[in-house]
């Protein structure tokens, strides 16, 4: 475990006794951030669910340094909930508190500064429901900032979310990895991955692991999309595998 | 003036009030928690399951207290048991436990050996309240209200998105557990004002009116309970001077405020356009 904040280890996971996802290995060290990608239904939230303990794993085990902070898929919120944006990032003390009491000064100050880090310190008693996708998902990021686990676990983060905001998040998202976070995002985005430490395939198993630059070749690249590439040729010459326009249903657990 | 006055020097209306005060109270805060986690209906359903254990109770001339408690009690059982029933679907099965319960309630309420009273269990007899009811209602009231205090993060956790409330560390099935549990100590302490068949409009009314005025948590509580006490004070009026069910009236007033409020808000949204 030394200098490794998540090993994962022949994991299998899934809905009671039949795995939607088999063979999943990698380890996670500070400062890294591992792109997982793959398709819908491919077993991404399958296994965040799994590491954040919602799931039991159905075979093979995992050793996580520290737990997690999440930042779940916004549009599984109500907007119509009478809760502010400082409230939603406040709900990121639950686990540091015992359960009956109340935050304090210091988690008013810590879930404000985590406001302030994704630029909404400004919107703080804003209803979270009028604001945008972009500012809700940052307010999310800040929540997790609150819970201050060593790893984060974002599921798609990157899901309608407007420009500004996107560059915010890539941004923050450098910055805690520089801070030694560990970083898992989920995403559909393949080249938003190569600019991340490491690549993690899924579709319904692990097809690859490793660097981007390494292991998103054609073949990886067309098991984790089942085929569905099409290969153009880039600006600079390269061949550049684009992926059919894909939907964005959710129907993945 | 006077005719503002008058009803309150009579002791019986002093301790209507003050019970639907206490009433008003937990069923506004309680019921902010209901209208989100959509357990109005649950609410409604558990209050006339354990009508049955009501009636008992009158017939044995226990206390209503007990007689609720071992109702819910049954219920539990049975929507648990005739749940797991595969012909039948869960809302289903929920359904005819209830009608059955509520049916086997009357019954016994209308068997010659009953004494009269199906009707204050029915529809409250506010103002037959006694001291002792009051003392009930306050200690049974606190146990409710202090448990939501206690769990008022948990709860805004889990009804805010129960699919990542474990990652925060919630405990979703303890909450829902636990919400079930304070409704049913909530629906006893107001069957004595409004009788099994309006409880639960003192629970959903209030909250469901507060929940189109208010936009955080914390003021929408106070104004639900504030919706209710007013609507408790003015139902007693309606009650005194039209002669007419202090229960029915308290209910009526509820209704008609939330009809307000939905006035309020549409007028609101129109000059907004």
């Amino acid at each position: 475990m030394s200098g490794r904040l998540l090993v994962v280890d022949g994991l299998a996971a899934g809905y009671g006794r039949a795995p939607v996802l088999v063979g999943v290995s990698f380890a996670l060290r500070p400062g890294e951030r591992i792109g997982v990608l793959g398709p819908n239904g491919g077993g991404k939230s399958t296994l965040f669910r799994t590491l954040l303990g919602e799931l039991p794993p159905v075979a093979g085990r995992f050793v996580s340094a520290g737990g997690f902070a999440y930042v779940p898929q916004t549009e599984r919120s109500r907007l119509d909930y009478p809760v502010s944006a400082l409230d939603v990032a406040l709900m990121g003390t639950l686990s540091r508190l015992p359960w009956w009491k109340r935050p304090g000064r210091t988690g008013r100050a810590a879930a404000l500064a985590a406001l302030g880090r994704v630029g909404l310190a400004h919107r703080a008693d804003a209803q979270f429901g009028e604001l945008s996708g972009g500012q809700r998902q940052r307010v999310f990021v800040a929540r997790a900032l609150v819970q201050d686990a060593p790893t984060l676990l974002l599921d798609e983060p990157f899901t309608g979310v407007d420009q500004p905001s996107a560059e915010l998040l890539e941004q923050l998202l450098a910055e805690l990895a520089d801070e030694g976070r560990g970083i898992l995002i989920a995403t559909h985005d393949v080249d938003q991955v190569r600019a991340w430490d490491r690549v993690l395939c899924l579709n319904r198993r692990q097809v690859a692991f490793g660097p981007p630059a390494i292991a998103l070749d054609r073949r990886v690249l067309e098991q984790t999309y089942g085929g569905a590439i099409v290969a153009i040729p880039g600006e600079a010459g390269a061949e550049v595998g684009i992926l059919p326009a894909h939907h964005h249903h959710h129907e993945e657990g | 003036m006077h005719a503002l006055v008058e009803p309150w020097t009579l002791g019986f209306m002093q301790r209507a009030f003050l019970e639907l005060v206490l009433v008003g109270v937990v069923g506004g805060v309680l019921g902010c928690w209901v209208v989100f986690y959509e357990l109005s209906y649950s609410a409604e359903s558990l209050a006339h399951a354990l009508f049955p254990g009501l009636v008992a109770a009158a017939l044995l001339g226990a206390p209503l207290v007990v007689g609720g408690a071992a109702g819910v009690l049954v219920a539990a059982v049975a929507v648990a048991v005739f749940g797991r029933t595969p012909a039948l679907g869960r809302d289903t099965s929920v359904a005819v436990v209830v009608t059955t319960l509520f049916g086997l309630g009357v019954l016994l309420g209308l068997a010659p050996a009953s004494p009269p009273g199906l009707n204050e269990l029915l529809f409250g007899d506010l103002l037959a309240v006694t001291p002792t009811d009051l003392v009930v209602a306050a200690a049974l009231g606190s146990v409710v209200l202090v448990t939501l205090l206690a769990l008022h993060r948990q709860l805004l956790v889990v009804g805010f998105d129960r699919g990542s409330a474990r990652a925060f560390g919630a405990r979703p099935l303890l909450v829902d557990l636990v919400l079930l549990g304070l409704i049913a100590a909530a629906v006893i302490v107001g069957v004595q004002a409004l009788g099994n068949l309006l409880v639960v409009a003192v629970i959903v009314g209030p909250a469901a009116t507060a929940r189109l005025l208010a936009r955080r948590m914390a003021p929408m509580m106070a104004l639900a309970s504030g919706c209710a006490v007013v609507a408790g004070l003015l139902g007693l009026y309606l009650s005194y001077y039209a002669d007419l069910a202090g229960g029915a009236s308290v209910a009526l007033v509820l209704v008609l405020g939330y009809l307000v409020a939905l006035g309020l808000r549409g007028g609101a949204l129109v000059r907004l356009r």
